[in-house]
């Protein structure tokens, strides 16, 4: 490349900052997994630091010993990002698909509807007294999932977008000519000319399921259903929760000093695991996702 | 909807919303005339006008950092590593700050204040250093984010303005300063009507988790939506908490509505409505 002289000391000059700021991004979840591999003395002497002075796996061992608890909060998380997500999805895509067509004679009340919710509502404790009061789903799984994430109006108007600018009408007209009802439509056209509108809110739908941790600590009071956030929260207040779990364990666990710092720092990393270890491959996919989402929210 | 009514009832869990006795507006009165109502408000506001000052002033700057490089793959690993903060959630920030901050074994007392020489402090009491513990915080995970919509907008400017400016000889912070800046203003003033929109509302994660519910930091931690939670789940005052939510709905409702007149006075396309 040529550049004159000042553009190339300016270039470095962006290079070095950049460095200095993804280093303050990066470097606090560095400090999280030394601190998760660092001997529990060493520890509570020195604090958490970004080299320890004796390196131990104890707090892993540890939770692979208690992996019944962790287990299911996994299990939970899993099941709940991935029942939310498809719903989340298939709803959303429903939802919009009459607000972009053109001839839908409710149209306008629909996107009033849909707007109006976005804009205002009760707040938190209507919602939460229809959840729990009327609908009664306090300490199931669809307490996780229906609440707060299912249909984002901000998602909905997303996808409508989308329909309306890139899907051309002529092509919907064309199946409904030979005979396709809107259900064939909708599934067999509109859906797959949205796949990269479809990727990009399911994957942040999906990430907000992972993340949750608000339904569950409104609505989930049994922790058996805790997800691995609920876990965490959980786990900060109450160190011990983790042997509770493992029932019959108790005597036998009381005797082994608890590594109870560590295991902190070794439970967050275990809750950010799956998030590190895609990452590399979606961070493509979320940037995209920023992109579409800003332009047009 | 109908949740609306509870602000004005006397509420009673037997009765159910519409059993309970009307009370008009006495659990307004009795939230305004406690002195929670005008520090949660003020909290709320004054958080969020630095969290929009000062984030979009930082992303912007990233923003223009990142535009020098081009389409590099240096870019790529920047824009990756600065939106990792933005993808954990508020409990694993929270896990992370009680890394740094924890008094017994944290990061900053045992390491930085050591070196320092300072007294080790016991962050979760020390009210004082909140406001501006939280300010980093919400800019760690959120700067990231909002430099790549900033990012995006500075592509899509016109290249051949550019090679003009450096037939003419300008500089390239000169160019930064006379090309960019200006033709991203658009963008600022939407980014910033929205955010003056959601001023009433605050990130429940933010000002529950990572200050980690300490009672000692309410003063400086509490905001409409961490009162509402507290006064619903953990005080059962359902009558003051759905009387705060109404509040924060009417007055936000008003807000993002004034934020969206003005939008589409100075630019339609932008307007969300």
């Amino acid at each position: 490349m040529c550049m004159p002289s000042n553009h190339k000391l300016f270039y470095r000059f962006c290079v070095v900052i950049l460095c200095i700021l993804t280093l303050i991004a990066l470097l606090p979840l560095v400090l999280i997994l030394m601190a998760s591999v660092t001997d529990e003395d060493t520890l509570l002497a020195n604090g958490y630091a970004f080299i320890p002075a004796k390196f131990s796996t104890a707090a892993y061992l540890y939770l692979i010993k208690q992996h019944a608890t962790i287990l299911r909060a996994y299990g939970i998380s899993f099941l709940v990002t991935g029942i939310g997500t498809v719903l989340s999805v298939l709803f959303t895509t429903m939802i919009a698909y009459p607000m972009a067509a053109k001839n839908f004679k409710y149209r306008n009340v629909l996107t009033f509807f849909v707007f109006f919710t976005m804009l205002f509502s009760g707040g938190v404790v209507p919602s939460y007294l229809l959840w729990s009061s009327t609908l009664h789903i306090k300490d199931t799984i669809w307490a996780l999932v229906l609440p707060n994430y299912l249909v984002t109006a901000f998602n909905v108007i997303l996808v409508k977008n989308y329909y309306s600018n890139n899907v051309p009408d002529a092509l919907l007209e064309s199946a409904r000519i030979d005979g396709a009802n809107e259900i064939v439509v909708f599934f067999k056209i509109m859906l797959p000319l949205s796949v990269p509108v479809i990727a990009t809110i399911g994957l942040f739908t999906a990430l907000v399921y992972w993340n949750d941790w608000i339904n569950g600590l409104y609505y989930i009071s049994n922790p058996g259903y805790y997800g691995i956030q609920n876990l965490l929260i959980r786990l900060m207040d109450n160190i011990q929760f983790l042997k509770s779990g493992a029932a019959g364990s108790s005597l036998g666990a009381l005797s082994v000093k608890l590594p109870g710092t560590a295991v902190r720092m070794a439970m967050a990393v275990t809750g950010i695991l799956p998030i590190i270890i895609t990452y590399p491959f979606l961070q493509k996919y979320f940037i995209r996702g920023v992109v579409i989402g800003a332009v047009k929210g | 909807m109908f949740g609306v009514f509870l602000a004005f009832k006397n509420f009673n869990f037997g009765k159910g919303i519409f059993g309970s006795a009307w009370c008009g507006f006495d659990n307004f009165k009795f939230l305004f005339k406690t002195s929670d109502a005008f520090i949660m408000t003020r909290n709320t506001i004054l958080y969020n006008v630095g969290f929009i000052v000062l984030g979009t002033v930082l992303a912007i700057f990233v923003a223009v950092l990142m535009a020098e490089l081009g389409t590099s793959l240096k870019l790529k690993f920047f824009q990756s590593s600065l939106l990792l903060p933005n993808l954990l959630s508020w409990v694993v920030i929270a896990y992370i700050c009680f890394a740094f901050l924890n008094s017994e074994s944290g990061f900053v007392n045992k390491s930085v204040n050591r070196w320092l020489g300072i007294e080790p402090v016991s962050w979760y009491t020390e009210k004082n250093a909140w406001p501006g513990i939280l300010l980093f915080v919400y800019l760690w995970k959120n700067a990231g984010y909002t430099s790549i919509v900033y990012l995006a907008s500075i592509a899509g400017i016109d290249k051949s303005i550019y090679e003009a400016a450096d037939i003419d000889g300008a500089s390239r912070l000169r160019q930064i300063f006379s090309i960019t800046l200006p033709l991203l203003k658009p963008t600022v003033v939407i980014m910033t009507l929205m955010a003056v929109g959601r001023i009433f509302f605050s990130d429940f994660g933010l000002f529950y988790q990572v200050p980690m519910d300490s009672g000692a930091l309410y003063g400086a931690t509490q905001t409409i939506d961490t009162y509402v939670y507290r006064g619903l789940m953990k005080l059962n005052d359902v009558g003051m908490s759905s009387a705060a939510g109404l509040f924060q709905s009417v007055v936000g409702f008003i807000v993002v509505m004034l934020a969206n007149g003005i939008v589409r006075k100075t630019d339609s396309e932008n307007a969300l409505f």
